[in-house]
C-alpha cells in the first residue's frame, strides 16, 4: 500500500512544478500583453534593398 | 511615375481620410498633407513600407513639428523621464495613445531602422506603451521623441508623466495567490475523496492520518498567503470599528482552519481544508473579476496631464528651457504657437490670440492686449508671445479649481455599499445563531456545543454573499465596455443605481462636436463679398461673429477695416476696401420689410453698401439622440438640468427641447458648475454629471457619478468615473436602467444565498454538519450564484439592447 504514498508524493511534485511554471510565467510578464506577441510573430523580415527613391 | 490617374483611390494612402480637392502627390499615391507625405517618404527611404501592407491606411494625420521638444535636451528633465541608464544604454518607456493596429506595432518595433542609435523597441499593446532601449552616445532622447512624432506616434509627455517617476509596479500578487489557492484546492480535494467515499474500506490503515496532515501542510500557504488580504482587511475594519464584507469571510476562514487543525490533530475527522481553500480560491477569483480595469484609459487625469513639461524662460536676451515646476512669479516666458500657458500670466507682447478651450470647453479664440491677464491652461494660437508670470503653477486659477473639488473623494467613500450594509447584519445574525446554539447545547452536551458553534461559523461564511456583487458588476462592466461605455470600477455601477438627478453640459455634450450650423438665405455672395463679411466678423467678439468667421474661414486673410463701429446688441459695421459692410439685426441694417416674422433660430443680416444681401441663420445642432434621451429620462422621474458656459441665446430653444424652464443655466464658469452641483447635493440628491472638456472637470469630480463624453477614445477626457463614446450618447438612459437592474439582481442573489445558508445552518445548529456536506454545499451554492448573476446580467443587457454590437 505504501506505493500509493510514493505516487502521491510524485503527483504533488509534478503538480508543484506546474505551479512553479505558472508563477514564473506570470512573473516574467508573459500575460501582460496578449496582442503584440501574436502579431509580432507574423512579421516577415523582408529583403533590404537600399535603392533610394526620392 | 507620371501616370497619376491610374491611382484612383478615394482615400489618402497614409491616413485613410477621404480625399479633398487639394492633395499632395508622390509615387502615384495621394496624401492629404505634407506631413503625411513626409511620413510615407521616411518609411519608403528606410524600407519600412510593409507598414502599409499589414493594414490599409494605418497612419494618422500629421501635425507639424517645431522645436517643441527642445526641452528634452535638458538633462535635468531627461533624467526624470529615463527609466535607467547603464553605460551607454538608456531605457525609456512612453505612453503612445495613437497605437491602434498591427501596423503600429510593426512600425514601432522597427524604430531602429529609423534611428541607428535605437537598439530595440518593444510595444505593450494593452497598455499602449513603448519601451525603447537606445544608445545615448549615438542619439538623444530628443531625437527619439522627434522620430516618434515624425512617424505620427507622438508620445504622451506631460507634467504628470514627469512626476510619477517610478512606473507603477503591476500588481501580480493576486494572480500568484489565485494560482497557489487553485493548486492547493485541487490537491486537497483529491486527497479528501478517499475519506468521503471509502466509509471503512481502508479501516486499519493510517491513510486518513497521513492525508489529514498532508492537507494541513498544503493549506498553510493558502491560509497565510492567499487569504492574507481577507484577514488583514478584517483586522483593519475591526480597528476602525466598522464591519465590511471581509469580516464574515475572515471569521469563516479562521473558524474552518482552526476546526480542521483540531480535527486532524485529535484524529476526529478530516477537517474542512477543501472547503476552506475552495472558498479562498473562489473569493480571489471574484475579486479579480471585479477589478477589471481599462488600463489604457485614464480616469485620473487632472491639470497635470495637460500641462507641458517645460517652457522657455527669457533671461535678459537669452532663452533657457526650464521645468514648469521651476517657474517663479515675475519670470518672463516665451510661448510659441500651440503651446499651453502653464501659469496665470500678464501679456508682455502687444497682442496675442489664445484659445481657452482647455479651460472652458468652448472653442473660442480670444484676442488679448498688452498687459491683459491670461489664465493658466490657455493655448496660444498664432504668433509667439512673451508673458510675465504672476503666480506659481500650483496657485493658478485652474489648479485652485482642482483643489476645491478634491474634498469629494471623501464623501464618496462614505457611501455605504449594498454589500457592506448587508454584511453587517450578516455578521450579527450568524454570531448570535452561533452563540445561541452554543448556549443551547452546553448544559446537556458540552462537546456538541463546541461542534455546533464552529459548524455555524463554518457553514455561514459569506461566500455567496461576497461573490454576488463582484460577479454581477464585473460582468456588467464588461458588457458595457464592449458597447463603448467604460466605467472606472464597479463602485460606479452601484452609485449609478442611486442617481436621481442628471446634469448635462451643453456644448460638446448635448450638442455634437461641430456645434453650430450656419445657414444662409439670400443672394449668393461672391468670393470677394465673402471675404469682406469674414473680415468684418473676425473683428468682433460677439458669438455670432465668431461662428460666422469660422464658417467663412475658407478665405484666408482678413482685410484691413476702417471706421469700425460696433453697437452692442445691434450689429457691427466697417469700411473695407471702400465698401461699407454691415452685419446685424434687421433694424440695424435698415431693412424696412415686415419684421414680425417669427424666427426660431437667431439670424444676422448682411448688407454691403446699403444693399441687403441676405441672412445668416445660426442653429445649434444637438445630438440626434439628445431629444429622446432627455424625454425618456424625464419620464422615468429623473430631474434634468443643463449647464453651459455659452451665451444664453439658445435658451428658448433649449427650454422647448426640455419642456421645462428651471434647471437651465447659461454662462456658467467651471467653478459655477461645481458649486451648483454642490448645491443640488446638499438637498440630498444624487447627481450624475455628463460633460466633456476641462471646464467640466470640477463638476465631474464633485458629482456622485461623472461621465465624460469622448468623440474618440484616444482623445483626452477630463478626470471622471466613466468615459462614454459620443456615438453611444443615447445609451445613457439604458446605462441608468441597467445599473438599477444590476442592483435588483444582487438583491435576488442575496436572498438565494441566504436560503443556502439556512440549509447549512439546519445541520450546523444540530452539530451534525459533516465535512462532506460542507464540501458539497459550498461549491454548489457558489457556482449556482455565479451562474445566476452572470446570466441574469447578460440577459438584462440583451433586453435593453446593450449587447448589440455596432460597428
Amino acid at each position: 500500500m505504501s506505493v500509493i504514498l510514493i505516487l502521491i508524493a510524485f503527483s504533488l511534485l509534478v503538480a508543484g512544478s506546474f505551479l512553479i511554471g505558472f508563477l514564473w510565467s506570470v512573473k516574467t510578464g508573459q500575460y501582460d500583453d496578449d496582442v503584440s506577441p501574436a502579431v509580432r510573430i507574423l512579421f516577415d523580415d523582408e529583403i533590404l534593398t537600399y535603392k533610394r527613391t526620392t | 511615375m507620371r501616370e497619376n490617374t491610374i491611382y484612383t483611390e478615394t482615400q489618402y494612402y497614409h491616413c485613410g481620410e477621404n480625399c479633398k480637392e487639394e492633395s499632395v502627390e508622390a509615387d502615384n499615391k495621394s496624401f492629404c498633407c505634407q506631413g503625411c507625405k513626409l511620413v510615407y517618404e521616411l518609411l519608403q527611404e528606410n524600407n519600412l513600407c510593409s507598414y502599409y501592407d499589414l493594414q490599409a491606411s494605418p497612419g494618422k494625420t500629421q501635425a507639424i513639428l517645431g522645436d517643441r521638444y527642445a526641452y528634452l535636451d535638458q538633462s535635468s528633465i531627461a533624467d526624470k523621464l529615463i527609466l535607467f541608464k547603464e553605460g551607454d544604454i538608456s531605457h525609456i518607456q512612453f505612453h503612445i495613445p495613437a497605437m491602434h493596429c498591427a501596423s503600429c506595432i510593426w512600425l514601432l518595433e522597427h524604430m531602429n531602422r529609423l534611428d541607428a542609435g535605437i537598439i530595440s523597441s518593444k510595444t505593450n499593446f494593452i497598455q499602449k506603451e513603448l519601451h525603447i532601449i537606445f544608445d545615448h552616445t549615438k542619439t538623444s532622447l530628443r531625437n527619439v521623441v522627434e522620430k516618434l512624432h515624425e512617424i505620427a506616434y507622438p508620445p504622451e509627455l506631460n507634467l504628470k508623466e514627469l512626476e510619477k517617476g517610478e512606473k507603477k509596479a503591476l500588481s501580480k500578487s493576486r494572480i500568484y495567490k489565485i494560482g497557489i489557492a487553485g493548486f492547493v484546492f485541487g490537491n486537497i480535494m483529491l486527497l479528501s475523496f478517499p475519506e468521503y467515499f471509502s466509509s471503512g474500506i481502508y479501516e486499519g490503515d493510517d491513510f486518513h492520518v497521513i492525508f489529514g496532515y498532508l492537507n494541513l501542510l498544503l493549506s498553510l500557504p493558502v491560509f497565510f498567503y492567499s487569504a492574507s488580504e481577507f484577514l488583514e482587511n478584517a483586522l483593519m475594519s475591526f480597528r476602525q470599528k466598522v464591519i465590511n464584507i471581509d469580516v464574515p469571510i475572515a471569521i469563516g476562514i479562521v473558524a474552518m482552519f482552526l476546526r480542521s487543525i483540531y480535527e486532524v490533530v485529535s484524529d476526529t475527522g478530516p477537517g474542512y481544508f477543501d472547503s476552506m481553500t475552495g472558498l479562498v480560491f473562489f473569493m480571489l477569483i471574484g475579486r479579480n473579476f471585479q477589478s477589471k480595469t481599462y488600463e489604457w484609459l485614464s480616469f485620473e487625469r487632472d491639470y497635470k496631464s495637460y500641462f507641458p513639461i517645460a517652457v522657455t524662460r527669457l533671461k535678459g536676451t537669452e532663452e533657457e528651457v526650464v521645468s514648469v515646476h521651476d517657474i517663479k512669479p515675475n519670470d518672463r516666458l516665451f510661448i510659441r504657437n500651440q503651446e499651453i500657458i502653464p501659469a496665470d500670466v500678464l501679456l508682455v507682447s502687444q497682442k496675442a490670440q489664445v484659445d481657452y478651450s482647455f479651460v472652458t470647453g468652448e472653442s473660442r479664440e480670444v484676442t488679448c492686449q498688452h498687459g491683459e491677464r491670461i489664465f493658466a491652461g490657455a493655448r496660444l494660437v498664432g504668433k509667439p508671445a512673451e508673458v510675465l508670470v504672476q503666480k506659481d503653477v500650483s496657485h493658478s486659477y485652474i489648479t485652485k479649481l482642482w483643489n476645491q473639488s478634491s474634498g469629494k473623494s471623501e464623501s464618496k467613500s462614505k457611501y455605504a455599499h449594498l454589500t457592506e450594509s448587508i454584511s453587517k447584519w450578516f455578521v450579527i445574525v450568524t454570531m448570535s445563531i452561533a452563540v445561541g446554539s452554543l448556549l443551547y447545547w452546553y448544559p446537556t452536551d458540552p462537546s456538541r456545543a463546541m461542534l455546533a458553534f464552529t459548524s455555524v461559523l463554518v457553514i455561514a461564511c459569506a461566500c455567496a454573499l461576497a461573490l454576488s456583487a463582484p460577479f454581477t458588476f464585473g460582468n456588467m462592466i464588461r458588457i458595457l465596455g464592449k458597447r463603448g461605455i467604460y466605467l472606472k470600477n464597479t463602485k460606479v455601477l452601484e452609485q449609478l443605481s442611486n442617481i436621481d438627478t442628471v446634469v448635462f453640459d451643453k456644448t460638446g455634450t448635448l450638442t455634437s462636436a461641430e456645434n453650430y450650423k450656419v445657414e444662409y438665405v439670400g443672394i449668393e455672395p461672391t468670393d470677394l463679398q465673402k471675404q469682406l463679411i469674414a473680415s468684418l466678423a473676425h473683428a468682433s467678439s460677439h458669438p455670432f461673429s465668431r461662428m460666422l468667421s469660422t464658417h467663412l474661414s475658407s478665405s484666408n486673410n482678413s482685410l484691413p477695416i476702417t471706421n469700425l463701429k460696433e453697437i452692442n446688441g445691434k450689429g457691427i459695421e466697417g469700411l473695407i476696401q471702400g465698401n461699407l459692410v454691415q452685419l446685424g439685426s434687421r433694424s440695424f441694417i435698415h431693412v424696412a420689410e415686415a419684421q414680425n416674422r417669427n424666427v426660431k433660430s437667431s439670424e444676422v443680416g448682411v448688407s454691403i453698401d446699403g444693399k441687403l444681401l441676405g441672412y445668416f441663420y445660426f442653429k445649434t445642432s444637438y445630438r440626434k439622440s439628445a431629444t429622446t434621451l432627455l424625454h425618456s429620462l424625464k419620464n422615468e422621474g429623473y430631474k434634468i438640468s443643463v449647464m453651459s458656459g455659452d451665451y444664453s441665446f439658445e435658451q428658448t430653444h433649449l427650454e422647448e427641447l426640455l419642456e421645462q424652464k428651471e434647471g437651465i443655466h447659461f454662462e456658467q464658469k467651471p467653478i459655477d458648475k461645481l458649486n451648483s452641483i454642490k448645491e443640488v447635493q446638499s438637498h440630498g440628491k444624487k447627481v450624475m454629471m455628463i460633460g466633456d472638456g476641462l471646464n467640466d472637470a470640477g463638476a465631474l469630480m464633485q458629482s456622485d457619478v461623472g461621465l465624460a463624453i469622448a468623440e474618440d477614445i484616444n482623445n483626452f477626457t477630463p478626470g471622471s468615473d466613466g468615459i462614454i463614446l459620443s456615438k453611444n450618447f443615447g445609451q445613457i438612459g439604458n446605462l441608468l436602467r441597467y445599473a438599477k437592474a444590476g442592483h435588483r439582481i444582487i438583491i435576488i442573489s442575496f436572498i438565494i444565498s441566504i436560503l443556502y445558508n439556512l440549509v447549512g445552518l439546519w445541520f450546523a445548529v444540530q452539530g451534525t454538519l459533516s465535512p462532506i456536506i460542507a464540501a458539497i454545499l459550498m461549491p454548489i451554492s457558489t457556482s449556482s450564484l455565479v451562474v445566476y448573476t452572470v446570466l441574469a446580467s447578460s440577459i438584462k443587457a440583451r433586453r435593453l439592447g446593450l449587447t448589440k454590437m455596432k460597428a
